[in-house]
């Protein structure tokens, strides 16, 4: 593509210049990632849906909240990250959940996490797939509840949404979460239905 | 038949009603911001329901195959509430997103001044977004409504191939034909036009710059009246190709113009009559039936 700087389109290295000289030129920018850089799942094959990889314009609007993370104090842009997913449509919303690991820890860092936890929070609420899959990242792996980490998990099974899109899945796997996956199988069993071959899997995976 | 519905509030619809549209042949559609039959009270509750135009709705439409885009303002009946007149402080951050096609519904009711100087306001916003405009014509008083409208509109200054005027009927075609503007018809039972009428509108005035709406709502209305417009038509000896301009090709073009109509089809993943035999694969992007 012309003018592309280390394969990074050239759209995103001019947005990220202004974001960089004035910081509220983001909310003219986040919006427009799609339109400008495309939509497409990144791994097509493997991920056809992008739930598992998220998608091209998730990778740019990453890549605008790392020039916020840089430019912004810790409290101004967690403000600043709230305000994009308040606002923002569900590629918006997708965007941010997705780049919510990548915000520095730094002094003071508690305070990102406990600041943007909601946010993960209420995409869970949704029966988005697109929001579920981006909700169950790298940070929820790290910063959500054990209890509402566990229902999220449910609620991909429910919607068919691949594991493989949780993040941590392994690690945060739990004699709970197994209880109420077996629970989900024996009931879908009973209604006559078949098991979701993923329910299967995460089953076998812990036995 | 290919159908683009201009106008229809999915929000009030079934999913039902998305199936039997897509059997039908709509693969498109444009949702505009209305009022709900209940007025609202406050600017919060506004925006959640932009957010669910901008996210849930269209989220919905495509477990369907079918591309849903909104218009986006502070609707005539409501701008006469001032509770509701903050909505216009955030209008310019929705009138920034994907798959906002257009300023709208904007335009009179009960032609009040507070609607008036609300209407101007978004015509302007319009043009400072570079986006078309939907305008509402009021079922009272229509005809002196519709004229004053045209008087608002050109007014503003906003370039009339990127107005589109609706819920015209026989008695007002002839006022914005000559206008430049584009024409749009609700097919709505009772109180708009039906498709016999409208067949014989177009026999008259041609399909150029002509649309053809449902509208449908939570009122009595019907989501497949485009596709019974289109059977008219070519019960009437319209081309295939007639059908297609005012279902299709209009529509289309119109909306075209704000450069954010994502029209890329829809893969289904499975035939819309087929049982989901709690097949997990299929089952998943069907929000619907998972959530219950």
């Amino acid at each position: 593509m012309n003018g592309e700087v280390d394969g990074i389109h050239p759209w995103l290295v001019e947005a990220e210049q202004a974001i960089h000289g004035d910081p509220t030129t983001v909310h003219a920018f986040f919006p427009a990632v799609g339109r400008k850089v495309g939509r497409e799942p990144l791994y097509p094959d493997t991920d056809p849906d992008g739930l598992i990889h998220g998608t091209v314009d998730d990778r740019g609007r990453a890549r605008l909240l790392a020039v916020l993370a840089d430019v912004l104090t810790p409290f101004r842009l967690a403000q600043e990250v709230i305000d994009l997913y308040r606002y923002g449509d569900s590629a918006e919303r997708s965007g941010v959940l997705r780049a919510l690991h990548l915000l520095p820890a730094g002094p003071g860092a508690g305070s990102i996490v406990e600041n943007v936890r909601w946010i993960v929070e209420d995409a869970l609420r949704t029966n988005d797939t697109r929001l579920v899959a981006a909700a169950l990242g790298p940070f929820s792996a790290r910063h959500l509840p054990a209890g509402s980490w566990r229902h999220g998990v449910l609620k991909c099974l429910f919607l068919g949404v691949p594991i493989d899109a949780i993040a941590g899945l392994q690690l945060r796997s739990d004699a709970e979460l197994v209880r109420m996956v077996t629970d989900y199988a024996a009931e879908r069993t009973s209604a006559g239905r078949a098991v979701p071959a993923d329910a299967k899997r995460l089953l076998e995976a812990s036995t | 038949m290919r159908i683009f519905d201009p106008h229809i509030h999915m929000s009030s619809r079934t999913t039902s009603d998305y199936e039997s549209m897509y059997e039908v042949g709509v693969r498109a559609l444009v949702e505009p911001a209305f009022w709900l039959g209940q007025p609202r009270t406050n600017v919060g509750s506004f925006t959640d329901y932009f957010d669910s135009l901008i996210g849930w709705e269209r989220f919905r439409a495509t477990q369907f195959g079918i591309r849903h885009h909104c218009t986006i303002a502070l609707n005539p009946k409501e701008a006469n509430d001032p509770r509701c007149s903050e909505v216009l402080d955030v209008l310019p951050r929705y009138l920034a997103k994907d798959g906002v096609v257009a300023v709208g519904e904007v335009g009179y009711d009960s032609m009040s001044a507070a609607e008036e100087s609300v209407f101007a306001r978004q015509l302007t916003m319009a043009v400072e977004h570079a986006l078309p405009v939907l305008v509402h014509t009021p079922h009272r008083d229509k005809i002196a409504g519709t004229r004053r409208t045209l008087d608002l509109v050109r007014e503003s200054g906003i370039a009339p191939e990127l107005v589109l005027i609706d819920h015209l009927t026989e008695l007002t075609v002839e006022l914005v034909l000559g206008s430049g503007c584009w024409m749009g018809f609700s097919i709505y039972p009772d109180t708009k036009m039906d498709e016999q009428r409208m067949v014989s509108v177009l026999r008259e005035y041609g399909t150029e710059r002509m649309l053809v709406n449902s509208a449908a709502d939570w009122g009595r209305s019907d989501p497949l009246a485009t596709y019974r417009t289109g059977r008219a038509m070519r019960a009437a000896g319209f081309s295939l190709s007639d059908v297609d301009t005012v279902l299709w090709r209009n529509p289309v073009d119109f909306y075209a113009q704000s450069g954010r109509l994502m029209l890329e089809p829809l893969e289904l993943s499975r035939p819309l009559d087929a049982t989901f035999a709690g097949n997990s694969v299929l089952r998943g992007p069907r929000a619907d039936r998972a959530a219950s």
